[in-house]
């Protein structure tokens, strides 16, 4: 759009393309917080040198159905969410997805699988992975002869 | 010849309100339906608590939203995302049909649960005075 003093005085402005663009992006990205990957659910994972933590976005899991399994370095989880129909008529809007999941992630090393630890709340499962103790990294003292 | 008023950029309002907090903003996955007599409204929000939900209602738009915090682990840092986390918002313009004052709000597991009760003229009861 052509910025003239005409333009000025109709009241349109440039910064109005702006916004429109802003909202249409907003449109698309409605809904997505930036989980660019195929795979579900999403997961985010920190790691230290004593082990890992891992979350996975899962609103409306069933927690009491959750398959949780670790096996070395790797780290399963199927389950399935809920959508409870409510003697649901007419859809306005359906945005939500449900129904079985499964999921493989590998992690940076090997775990202990007796002590790890997994919580679910607020929609996040959140899982305590921490390093196997043969796997940790070990002190070599050099002897200077 | 072009006219520009400098004062009039300078002092020029961004068009949307600001957030005091600096998390991104991300608009919840929602499911609207009907049954018999309620409008319900189903918000995915992961990582929000319940005391961290917000539910208004100002002049027939109805906002949600909900807050979460950074994650944090010592000892550790964010190796690999797949999400961002950050805070929820979404407003919902009302029809007429909603009755305002009974709305039910729940919130568990990261989801919000909204019931709006449908107003229904026909059958608006009508208190009865004594005297």
């Amino acid at each position: 759009m052509v910025w003239n003093a005409f333009a000025h005085r109709l009241g349109a402005s440039p910064w109005n393309a702006i916004e429109r663009l802003h909202h249409e992006m907003d449109r698309v990205f409605s809904g997505l917080n930036g989980a660019g990957t195929e795979e579900f659910p999403p997961v985010n994972v920190w790691t230290g040198p004593e082990g890992a933590r891992l979350h996975a976005l899962l609103p409306g899991l069933d927690a009491g159905n959750l398959d949780l399994a670790v096996s070395g370095d790797t780290l399963t989880l199927k389950g399935e969410r809920e959508q409870a129909p409510e003697g649901e008529q007419a859809h306005h809007r359906r945005e939500r997805e449900a129904g079985r999941f499964a999921r493989t992630v590998q992690l940076p090393f090997p775990v202990d699988g007796d002590a790890v630890k997994a919580r679910f709340r607020d929609g996040v499962l959140e899982i305590e992975l921490p390093r196997a103790a043969s796997d940790k990294p070990r002190r070599i003292t050099v002897h200077s002869s | 010849m072009t006219q520009q008023n400098p004062e009039a950029l300078a002092t020029r309002e961004p068009a949307m309100p600001e957030r005091t907090r600096e998390r991104p903003v991300f608009s919840p996955r929602t499911d609207i339906f009907e049954t018999e007599d309620h409008v319900v409204l189903v918000a995915e929000m992961p990582g929000v608590a319940e005391k961290a939900v917000e539910v208004t209602l100002e002049n027939d738009v109805l906002t949600i939203r909900g807050n979460t915090e950074e994650p944090a682990f010592e000892g550790m840092r964010l190796a690999y995302a797949e999400y961002r986390t950050g805070d929820y918002q979404r407003s919902f313009v009302l029809g007429d049909k909603v009755a305002a004052d009974r709305i039910e709000a729940s919130m568990k597991n990261g989801i919000l649960r909204l019931s709006l009760p449908e107003e229904t003229p026909a059958r608006r009861k009508i208190p009865v005075t004594t005297g």
